[in-house]
């Protein structure tokens, strides 16, 4: 449906702010051609502003591309890295971010030429790629809900479940039926139910998913999005995953992975993005990117009785020998920005080599270990981190956006949703892009949509809705809202719950059917930038004016998903009546049936021998016969 | 005329009366036989042969196996003696501790403040304008996506009662932060301000505003509520658990959730108690049938009442399945421990915990008269079902009368007077003035507290009651009014036309009633049908209005207060079950303000013009 309004401009505002990201090592800084187009669709509508664009990374990229410097490109046209990211969190548990980044100079999508020599790149995603022409692929399957509040910003966010999103090539032509089929292949891949995703859990947004990767693609009828919250990710998710990898889980990071452990914590989610980048500096030809991501956050109070200390061995029940003899580069950071002086928790065996990085619009500092080095791993010949807190943190920033949702009043025939968006910047406003996908089962009232912020009425500035089919589409819901600083803003829709087919329920009808998470994608004022008064070890020249790659960057947040109870008839009775009726009615109908297509035949039984006698002796004698 | 000159006509009209007279009679046994049998019907639910046995019906929750495992109980009561300290040194909630404490187990704490003025002053609770904060922790469980949860509650009471409580569920969330197998988010909740800070919080939590509760929005949510248990511990020493399951508005929790909590004290050997009363094994005696007919008659007195009887009831309004556990000192020598009770809840919340659907599959309509034993709705429906047969009987009388010419009276008038129907006027205005009555009966004791405080010298609450209950008497007196207005159409005909309308409204009355309330409708039916039944113009007058006033729902009341002493077993003189009987109307009142409670507009707009009906066809002249 069209735009519901066609203020365009902030929305691109956002976009292209979307885009600004630093990359300290491989960053193109443009000045040839090719970049400008690569980048182009995107910025033609708008202003001459985005040439000097860079190219479209996540800023959680930052750190693991610090070191390229040192390293030699190696020969071959692919490379595989792998890193892991530990950050104590404030409240205690553990945030674990394995990424294993995949990068090969081919070209899936030339006409003609078949790529059929694989070396450290999957075949089985390499051909998927090729055959559905995708230009860009993201999967995750989350366990789990990111507890903003409690655990600060993840390095990539993924909601509950299984979330899918890809780019289509611009020749596609049946875009939908190569999703479908893409659905089915990547069901198989991954052990997941992702050929659940049909035309009724499936959207096209408009604004909130642009291409991560290099591409002019911005016609989002090559963009498909679904969202399965009831999908369970467990080990046989993961196994398949970890095939994927070039050492497997024989070598390298990918040890740590015993699923025994990864999924007795409190958070787990594993994604692979595939998208195009790249080749080198110059940008002359593109490569693919494969990133594989896993997130765990242990929760060391349950496990380690109360006691705040963790090391590999305790989270992993393994450590580390070797790095992957395949990788180029592999390295651990530990995040021990919060303890500068030592003086907070002690890390052993420490690391010579810490490096500083802005990361989410913070600066942080990590300790690195290089496993390609042998000194690494000292004497024992295995590496297991160390960390025991000593001191009490204390509380945490509270991160500059973050959202909860809810479902309102009782009864079975009405509700409401609301979704509360919070900004806790103290001066600054800025806007976020809301996205959100509601099956068909929930009837919108859209008159009744509402966006109020510090009790006002914040009227978006875009609004983007697509009215749901019964049983055919959902509803598409997206809008530029304007964040006013340190407020709440709350969008409310109403909603009629529909009464379904009895097929239509599942099996469970009484558990209540999930509504998809809402997702906030927005351009967040950078921490640092904020506190300019911070003198902390920075020249006073540095931070008069904040720099612009650090002055905002981007973030995506998703809500909770929603349990909503529809109207559900009692299933034991309907059940009782189909058996009484179905008897009822063979019962009835055989015996009526039966009777109306026999054909009645009178039989005339030969009579007994007396009686026979009798009518003899009555004809005889003139009498009526028996 | 030439009827009577016509011997045979006369003779097929003679035939005709005395057709009718013996089907009215047959009616009128009828109507006697019916009402015996339905309270018959009723009594003999209490009788263990024709009830059936409790049974688990949700499969997640019989198969699984969970050990309890719960070793704090003397922490927990350190917990609580602490609790009490503070709550002594602050002079109420001990917010701040409660916050510290919650946050150190590793939980997310909100707190909500809320504010509540009361129509008039509770003179119970003595609490007029009411401000309290309510304070909660979730328990996130790991991998989980914040789209289930379950409540513990237990109230911060004013006074030295339920420490051990809010002290238990300390314990309890401290012992499960270090489990691993939970599944739904869990919410401690220690509120203030028994229900009223409940009422806050649910409204808060799903954000809707019924009664007019000033409360801050809630800041931390876990999605859906499946059930919740609410905890009271009212002494030092607990010798037995009782189980409290009536609800907002007469309503239910699911009764898996009473076999889950019989089951349970079954495993751990803790004593539990329905209504306060043990079970007993003599069913076949006397004394065994009366325990149980005890049990069930309380359980249908609350249940009538439509109060909530524990912090629960106000969950049900939610479709949270709720029900409270109350520890009772009655003095025996058995005791349970702190231990016992906590393991109690662990089971109780690891088997909601492994539910997968809300619990749906038993029954959300029965009466229980004891602990093992369920009254479902197809067994105690026919004993309402009986009654009410009454009503449809006597309106198919009149009927047939209205429908049939006028006998011939001895003195030869009969046919000169036209059978046609009297006015509608006639009838109307009767119901108009009595639904006014009823209108005057609901909205005028609050309105008008403040000028009668002016005039009289009683307290606002007193106030609020002795206007309801003058306005109810005054309500007696406007049959004769009624017939000023409409001097000259009280006919013979015009009275049966009202009454038949009267007689099919109080039907469906009770019926809807019954549906939602089976108690509340039960009750009522009990006393009004037999008025509804015999009234005519024709009774003697001075005997049949003390019966009527005797039967009438404000008398009803007053039955039930005293009964429901009497089955406490706590007997009261007649001066102090008036008393009650007064604070009983104030409390269903405030109910109603506070809660949305249903039973006082009900009987006021409803219940009561129709017995007026009644009351003016008994002075139709």
């Amino acid at each position: 449906m069209a735009a519901l309004s066609r203020k365009w401009d902030p929305l691109f505002v956002l976009v292209l702010g979307s885009l600004v990201f630093s990359c300290k090592g491989d960053v193109l800084k443009t000045s040839n051609d090719r970049t400008e187009s690569i980048s182009a669709t995107k910025i033609e509508e708008s202003s001459p502003q985005a040439a000097d664009l860079g190219d479209l990374r996540q800023s959680d990229e930052a750190e693991s591309n610090e070191d390229r410097k040192a390293f030699t490109p190696p020969p071959p046209n692919d490379q595989f890295q792998e890193e892991m990211v530990i950050r104590p969190l404030y409240s205690g548990d553990i945030y674990a971010s394995f990424q294993f980044r995949t990068q090969w100079d081919t070209d899936f999508l030339h006409d003609g030429k078949k790529v059929s020599h694989y070396r450290l790149f999957p075949k089985s995603l390499g051909q998927v790629l090729s055959k559905f022409s995708v230009r860009e692929l993201h999967i995750s399957f989350t366990q789990g809900y990111w507890r903003t509040m409690q655990w600060g910003q993840p390095f990539i966010p993924s909601p509950p479940g299984a979330e899918l999103w890809v780019w289509f090539h611009h020749t596609v032509t049946d875009v939908d039926g190569n999703w479908k089929e893409l659905t089915n292949v990547l069901s198989g891949i991954f052990c997941a139910s992702l050929n659940f995703i049909d035309s009724t859990n499936t959207v096209e947004p408009s604004a909130s998913f642009k291409p991560l990767g290099l591409g002019n693609a911005t016609d989002h009828r090559f963009l498909r999005y679904a969202t399965l919250p009831r999908e369970i990710v467990c080990t046989e998710n993961l196994t398949p995953w970890k095939k994927l990898l070039p050492c497997g889980s024989k070598a390298g990071l990918a040890v740590l992975m015993k699923s025994e452990k990864l999924f007795h914590s409190s958070f787990h989610s594993q994604a692979v993005h595939i998208r195009p980048v790249c080749k080198d500096w110059q940008c002359t030809s593109t490569a693919w990117e494969l990133r594989q991501t896993l997130n765990v956050v242990f929760d060391l109070y349950t496990s380690g009785q109360g006691k705040k200390e963790w090391s590999l061995f305790k989270m992993f029940s393994r450590t580390l020998t070797e790095a992957c003899p395949l990788a180029s580069s592999s390295k651990i950071y530990v995040d021990v920005t919060d303890n500068p002086g030592g003086e907070l928790f002690d890390l052993s065996p420490s690391s010579p080599l810490i490096s500083t990085a802005v990361v989410l619009g913070d600066r942080r500092t990590y300790s690195v270990y290089d496993l390609t080095k042998k000194e690494t791993f000292g004497q024992l010949r295995s590496l297991n981190l160390l960390l025991r807190w000593k001191g009490e943190s204390d509380d945490m920033l509270r991160p500059p956006l973050h959202a909860e949702r809810y479902v309102s009043g009782f009864g079975l025939q009405k509700g409401e949703i609301h979704t509360c968006l919070y900004n806790s910047h103290p001066y600054r406003a800025y806007p976020v892009l809301l996205l959100d996908s509601l099956p068909w089962y929930l009837r919108l009232y859209v008159h009744t949509l509402t966006v109020t912020s510090k009790t006002r009425e914040n009227k978006p500035s875009y609004i983007h809705y697509q009215p749901s089919k019964d049983r055919l589409r959902p509803h598409l819901l997206e809008m530029l809202v304007q964040l006013p600083p340190h407020s709440v803003t709350e969008v409310t829709v109403q909603f009629e719950r529909a009464l379904l087919k009895w097929t239509e329920y599942t099996p469970d009808p009484n558990h209540g059917f999930y509504i998809g998470s809402s997702v906030i994608s927005a351009l967040v004022p950078s921490i640092v930038a904020m506190d300019t008064n911070s003198t902390r070890d920075r020249p006073l020249f540095s931070s008069f004016f904040p720099t612009k790659e650090e002055s905002s960057y981007f973030m995506r947040v998703y809500t909770e998903p929603l349990l909503v109870n529809l109207p559900t008839p009692d299933f034991s009775m309907p059940y009782n009546v189909i058996c009484l009726t179905c008897t009822v009615v063979a019962v009835g109908y055989g015996s009526f049936y039966n009777l109306l297509t026999r054909t009645f035949q009178v039989d005339e039984p030969s009579a007994p021998l007396a009686k026979r006698l009798a009518n003899i002796i009555r004809r005889l004698r003139g009498v009526p016969l028996l | 005329m030439g009827l009577l000159s016509d011997p045979n006509r006369r003779k097929a009209i003679t035939t005709a009366r005395i057709l009718i007279l013996n089907m009215i009679l047959v009616l009128h046994g009828d109507s006697v036989v019916c009402y015996l049998a339905g309270i018959a019907w009723f009594m003999g639910l209490a009788f263990e042969p024709f009830t059936l046995r409790t049974y688990m019906s949700e499969n997640a929750m019989g198969s699984t196996m969970v050990e309890e495992r719960f070793p704090s109980g003397e922490r927990a009561l350190a917990t609580a003696r602490e609790f009490a300290a503070h709550k002594k040194k602050v002079g109420g909630m001990p917010v701040d501790w409660l916050v510290k404490t919650m946050r150190a187990q590793g939980l997310e704490v909100f707190t909500q403040s809320f504010s509540r003025n009361l129509p008039f002053p509770d003179e119970s609770k003595e609490r007029f304008v009411v401000r309290g904060t309510n304070v909660y922790g979730i328990l996130r469980a790991p991998r989980a996506p914040r789209t289930e949860a379950l409540v513990l509650s237990a109230p911060c009471s004013p006074g030295n009662s339920n420490n051990q409580a809010v002290g238990l569920l300390l314990g309890l969330a401290q012992y499960f932060r270090s489990q691993i197998y939970w599944a739904k988010d869990i919410i401690f909740l220690v509120n203030e301000h028994d229900l009223i800070g409940v009422q806050a919080w649910l409204e808060g939590y799903h954000h809707t505003n019924i009664t007019g509760m000033g409360y801050t929005p809630l800041q931390g949510r876990a999605g859906s509520i499946q059930a919740a248990l609410s905890l009271e511990l009212n002494s030092d020493v607990v010798t037995s658990l009782d189980l409290v399951l009536e609800g907002l508005n007469g309503q239910l929790p699911n009764l898996d959730l009473a076999n889950l909590f019989h089951a349970f004290c079954q495993k751990l050997g803790i004593l539990c108690t329905i209504q306060g009363k043990l079970q007993r094994s003599d069913w076949d005696t006397v004394e065994g049938y009366t325990h149980s007919a005890q049990t069930m008659l309380l359980m249908v007195l609350k249940q009538a009442s439509g109060r909530p009887w524990g912090e629960h009831g106000l969950f049900l309004r939610y479709h949270i399945e709720a029900a409270s556990i109350r520890g009772v000192n009655s003095f025996r020598q058995y005791k349970t421990d702190a231990t016992s009770i906590g393991r109690l809840f662990e089971g109780m919340v690891r088997k909601l915990n492994n539910l997968l659907e809300r619990l749906h599959q038993s029954y959300f309509f029965y009466l229980m008269p004891s602990l093992t034993r369920f009254v479902s709705i197809g067994y105690y429906m026919p004993a309402f079902g009986l009654l009410t047969t009454i009503l449809l009987l006597r309106a198919l009388d009149l009927w047939v009368h209205l429908g049939t010419p006028t006998p011939v009276t001895e003195d030869g008038v009969g046919e000169g007077e036209s059978p046609s129907s009297p006015g509608l006027l006639s009838v109307l205005t009767p119901v108009v003035i009595s639904h006014l009555t009823g209108v005057a009966l609901y909205t005028l004791p609050v309105l008008s507290q403040e000028m009668a405080v002016e005039h009289f010298p009683v307290s606002e609450t007193e106030a609020v009651v002795l206007t309801a209950i003058a306005i109810y008497t005054a309500g007696l007196a406007l049959p004769h009014n009624t017939h000023r207005l409409i001097s000259g159409e009280g006919t013979e005909q015009g009275w049966r036309v009202l009454k038949l309308v009267a007689l099919l409204y109080l039907a469906v009355l009770l019926g809807c009633t019954a549906l939602i309330n089976f108690s509340l409708g039960f009750i009522l039916a009990v006393t009004l049908v037999p008025a509804a039944a015999c009234v005519t113009p024709h009774v003697p007058k001075a005997l049949s209005a003390v019966a009527m006033v005797l039967l009438s729902p404000g008398c009803t009341i007053l039955y039930c207060v005293f009964l429901f002493q009497e089955l406490q077993e706590v007997p009261v003189s007649l001066a102090e079950g008036w008393m009650l009987f007064l604070s009983v109307i104030s409390q269903g009142i405030l109910d109603h303000a506070l809660y949305g409670s249903l039973v006082y507009p009900l009987l006021a707009l409803l219940v009561y013009p129709c017995w007026l009906l009644f009351w003016n066809i008994l002075f139709w002249k």
